[in-house]
């Protein structure tokens, strides 16, 4: 079975305004208002519209932002989150 | 309904109905300036939930458009405030082509200054005090903000005035007009004061927003600058329809919070606090 | 306009000829809106009334209707949607009842309709896995009371209610369309069996069926309360797809009655007439029992409808002791 993809929402399914240290979304999809703080907004953006499997996602962060180690339980959990709520696709 | 009152007040049209003639008659008083809308966008009635309750110990059960299933009744001498809390609940329930914050706003110079906060906060009292210093008087209860152009819409009602803030703008205010006293409501004495007649000529200019305070009463005089995420998450709890809005509400409370300054200030008297506001609006 | 009758058959003549609005001076318009409220159709004539010249405040206020009702048809859809991902790995479709189905199917009946909670059905032998899936899919009872619950498992047709701790949006889950102590027995294997697909994992009942459930769901199972709105509903499905086999679905389903009844109440508010008899009169008068305040009238009638309810719910010794419970459990 093939690792699944997470892609960032559809852009025109988000309207996204800078904060401060957060991140307001509106989800058309949903009606809902997210507010979001690192490390959400950097998975978002580093999946992409185009995807990434969970793997690739831990090591392009690693390299994006110069982290010295990730913790992969905490990422998934990150990633079920934002799948939950619509803010991400799981493919 | 026997008895009815129409009343326009900013861009909102209402009809009150009344099984009970005082209601009606003090209304009738209070807003005797206001126009008349064509086709109210609201209805109110006021009516004894049970025959009897119309004549034995006369309560009002406060009722419209959208009603609170577990609302209480409240007592036929404070109909006035039923009438005032039945506009509220359909423009809590109901409103949906402005996004409402609760706050109260006044204007200066052609800009406008929002004071959101919980009940008590002194939202109606400070915005009462400013209009006796050159402010035009916008409204205590709602902002209503229009998301299409960003700009603040007056909705000037009765002045919702309770327990120690009667005395202190009755002082204040020597001139005005205001409604009876009304003892022993749910929240303590309350008094209506009518906003005068410069503020309900204005009510149809709508004005852009300069200033977003947060005010706590009874501490030392303080002022901080209030993150925009914290702002963003205060106006949708301040808010009772930002969800029902969708994404005009989303965008309207975005391109408030990113263009308008806001400070949070705590402030031990009205005195303080209009010396403080007057301080940071001048600061602009 | 003189002399304009202000109760359901304003809403009912308007929303048959939208035309007929337009002789309203500002009374009939206010009265009108009031209706329209209370039978929580204000979207829907909003949108038949969609393209007419209006009065400005006329205008003003079902635009707002119309922007309300659309914006809730994207928060109900994404409960759908949520639904859908909670039962999609026990192999469950979610098979959609009420406004949600017409929104989803983009039918006619869902034009401007203001849709509240989500309704699904499900096979009765799957209801307790359902249940376990949406309670961990983040769903929690709306009220917890012992003989409450039990009364719901054992006899009503749906679980208690559930609502999502986070979204505060409700769910009901229904087995078949009637309580299994009405004297009816909808064939429920058979509208889960005859269901058609609105999406992936997304389904709802075939057109015949839809009209039997509206039918069954105002006469059978409520005090008509929102009758206007689900004879609307009927209305608009008719139109739509016909009434071909109709008859025999309904017969099968031990709802003849009600369903034709149903066809014939729709027709008499909303479409070109029928042939009514005595008691089609009768409802047509309760479910028209609004003023022009939106407050509703003919007492009488009305209690009539609320005891026949209860009534066709439960058989009469079960009724006596449902009642008893509950009067001794009321507070004072």
């Amino acid at each position: 079975m093939a690792e699944p993809l997470f892609r960032m929402a559809r852009a025109e399914a988000l309207r996204i305004v800078h904060l401060d240290s957060f991140v307001a979304v509106f989800h058309r999809s949903s009606g809902l208002t997210h507010l979001l703080a690192a490390p959400a907004p950097e998975i978002m953006a580093t999946l992409g519209e185009a995807g990434l499997t969970r793997v690739a996602l831990a090591e392009k962060l690693v390299a994006d932002f110069d982290l010295e180690d990730l913790d992969d339980a905490a990422l998934a959990e990150r990633l079920d989150e934002l799948v939950a709520c619509g803010l991400v696709a799981a493919a | 309904m026997r008895h009815v009152f129409s009343v326009r007040i900013g861009p909102v049209g209402f009809r009150v109905g009344s099984t009970w003639r005082t209601p009606i008659e003090q209304l009738e008083a209070l807003y005797a300036n206001y126009p008349r809308p064509e086709v109210p966008d609201f209805s109110v009635r006021l009516f004894p939930a049970r025959p009897w309750r119309q004549f034995i110990r006369p309560s009002v059960t406060i009722g419209g458009d959208f009603m609170l299933p577990d609302a209480l009744p409240l007592p036929l001498a404070q109909g006035l405030l039923a009438a005032e809390m039945g506009m509220n609940l359909q423009m809590a329930l109901g409103q949906r082509r402005y996004l409402l914050l609760h706050a109260s706003v006044v204007e200066r110079d052609g800009k406008a200054l929002l004071m959101s906060g919980i009940s008590g906060a002194g939202k109606s009292t400070l915005s009462a005090l400013l209009s006796a210093r050159g402010w035009r008087f916008m409204g205590d209860e709602f902002a209503l903000i229009d998301p299409e152009t960003g700009l603040l819409h007056a909705f000037p009602r009765l002045v919702s005035l309770k327990n120690a803030a009667i005395d202190v703008v009755t002082n204040a205010l020597p001139d005005a007009r205001f409604g009876p006293l009304l003892a022993g409501t749910p929240k303590g004495d309350i008094r209506h004061l009518v906003p005068d007649a410069s503020a309900v000529a204005a009510m149809d200019t709508p004005v852009p927003p300069a200033l977003l305070l947060f005010p706590s009463y009874g501490f030392e005089a303080d002022e901080r600058l209030v993150p925009l995420s914290e702002v963003f998450v205060r106006l949708t709890q301040a808010s009772t329809n930002y969800v029902a809005l969708g994404e005009r509400g989303f965008d309207a409370l975005a391109r408030l919070v990113k263009t308008v300054p806001a400070r949070a200030i705590d402030y031990p008297d009205t005195d303080s606090a209009v010396k403080q506001i007057e301080k940071l609006w001048a600061a602009l | 306009m003189g002399g304009v009758v202000s109760d359901g058959w304003l809403l009912a003549r308007v929303l048959r000829t939208p035309g007929n609005a337009l002789g309203l001076d500002a009374a009939g318009w206010t009265a009108l809106i009031a209706i329209a409220r209370a039978e929580q159709i204000i979207g829907t004539l909003a949108s038949r009334l969609d393209g007419l010249k209006l009065p400005g405040d006329v205008a003003r206020i079902l635009d707002d209707a119309r922007a309300s009702a659309a914006q809730g048809q994207v928060a109900a859809l994404w409960e759908v949607e949520m639904a859908r991902r909670a039962l999609a790995p026990l192999g469950e479709a979610v098979v959609l009842l009420k406004g949600s189905a017409f929104a989803a199917a983009g039918l006619r009946a869902g034009e401007g309709r203001s849709i509240g909670d989500l309704d699904i059905l499900v096979p009765r032998a799957r209801i307790d896995a359902v249940e376990a899936a949406l309670l961990a899919a983040g769903w929690e009872w709306v009220k917890p009371n012992p003989y409450d619950d039990a009364y719901y498992r054992q006899w009503m047709h749906e679980l208690p209610p559930l609502i999502h701790r986070d979204r505060d949006r409700m769910i009901d889950v229904h087995h078949t369309i009637l309580p299994l102590t009405a004297r009816i027995t909808p064939d429920a294997v058979s509208l889960l069996a005859s269901s058609v697909a609105v999406g992936p994992g997304v389904r709802m009942l075939a057109p015949n069926d839809v009209i039997v459930h509206a039918a069954a769901h105002l006469f059978a199972d409520g005090d008509l309360a929102g009758g206007m709105r689900n004879l609307w509903d009927v209305h608009c499905l008719v139109d739509q797809f016909g009434t071909t086999g109709l008859d025999q679905r309904a017969a099968h389903h031990g709802l003849a009655k009600e369903v034709a009844r149903s066809l014939r109440l729709a027709a008499a508010l909303y479409g070109d007439g029928a042939k009514l008899t005595p008691g089609d009169h009768v409802y047509l008068r309760r479910l028209t029992a609004r003023d022009s305040w939106g407050r509703p009238t003919r007492q009488v009638t009305r209690l009539g409808f609320y005891v026949r309810s209860h009534w066709l719910r439960m058989p009469p010794s079960m009724l006596a002791k449902h009642l008893w419970t509950k009067w001794r459990a009321k507070p004072d």
